[in-house]
């Protein structure tokens, strides 16, 4: 019964830095501080999706959790290529 | 026992996320910002794809989450190095308390290239109004 109650801490503890970072998406006064935060916001999808992985039991999930880590990065280094280049 | 391990781990990954969330939201400037979500970020997500791994308790998860956190320890700073070299050279401003700045005035904004030696004037000038209208633009 408490691992239950705990358990929404996990999610809770998620959504509220998830909020954060797009307060910082949302404001953030230059292009890298968005970027930051996007790459920040694919690392806790991650989380997300393994934390739902285990409390629903399916294991399938952490399959898109290494697929969403490969995009991230390919991602990232794309926007910074763009940054220093601006082409 | 095993249940209540799990649950810890996820715990304390999900509460290193916050942090990273939180510093993203009030650290004063962008290097700051990246010191804070690339260290407590990557450790939050492989604390919980550890805990996932030893929930399931199979060879092929235990496979693909070994997997999942070499990826996220590799690349993370990968990234993390790339976007503030870029950003440092786009002319982002440093946090007003900032106390040393090694690279400042060693490098051309031209050819993106460090220097020994101090850069000489006209370039940073150069430097400084290309800076100007980094500002302008955003």
């Amino acid at each position: 019964m408490i691992v239950d109650i705990l358990w929404y801490f996990v999610f809770a503890f998620l959504g509220i830095g998830f909020i954060s970072a797009f307060i910082r998406l949302a404001k953030g006064p230059h292009l890298p501080d968005r970027i930051i935060s996007l790459d920040l916001i694919s690392v806790m999808a991650i989380g997300f999706f393994v934390a739902y992985a285990v409390l629903y039991n399916q294991p399938s999930f952490l399959d898109v959790s290494i697929i969403l880590a490969i995009i991230t990065f390919l991602g990232t280094v794309a926007f910074a290529y763009y940054l220093e280049r601006r082409v | 026992m095993g249940e209540y391990l799990i649950l810890g781990i996820f715990l304390l990954g999900s509460f290193l996320v916050l942090v990273a969330g939180i510093g993203l939201l009030r650290m004063p400037d962008l290097f700051l910002r990246m010191s804070a979500t690339a260290k407590a970020g990557t450790l939050g997500t492989g604390l919980m794809v550890l805990g996932a791994a030893i929930h399931f308790n199979e060879f092929a998860i235990y496979t693909r989450a070994i997997a999942l956190i070499a990826f996220l320890f590799v690349t993370a700073p990968v990234a993390a190095h790339m976007l503030g070299r870029a950003a440092y050279f786009d002319g982002v401003p440093l946090w007003k308390g900032t106390i040393q700045d090694d690279l400042h005035g060693h490098y051309k904004l031209t050819t993106h290239s460090l220097e020994e030696e101090m850069v000489p004037e006209k370039e940073q000038l150069q430097m400084e109004a290309e800076s100007d209208d980094f500002e302008i633009s955003e």
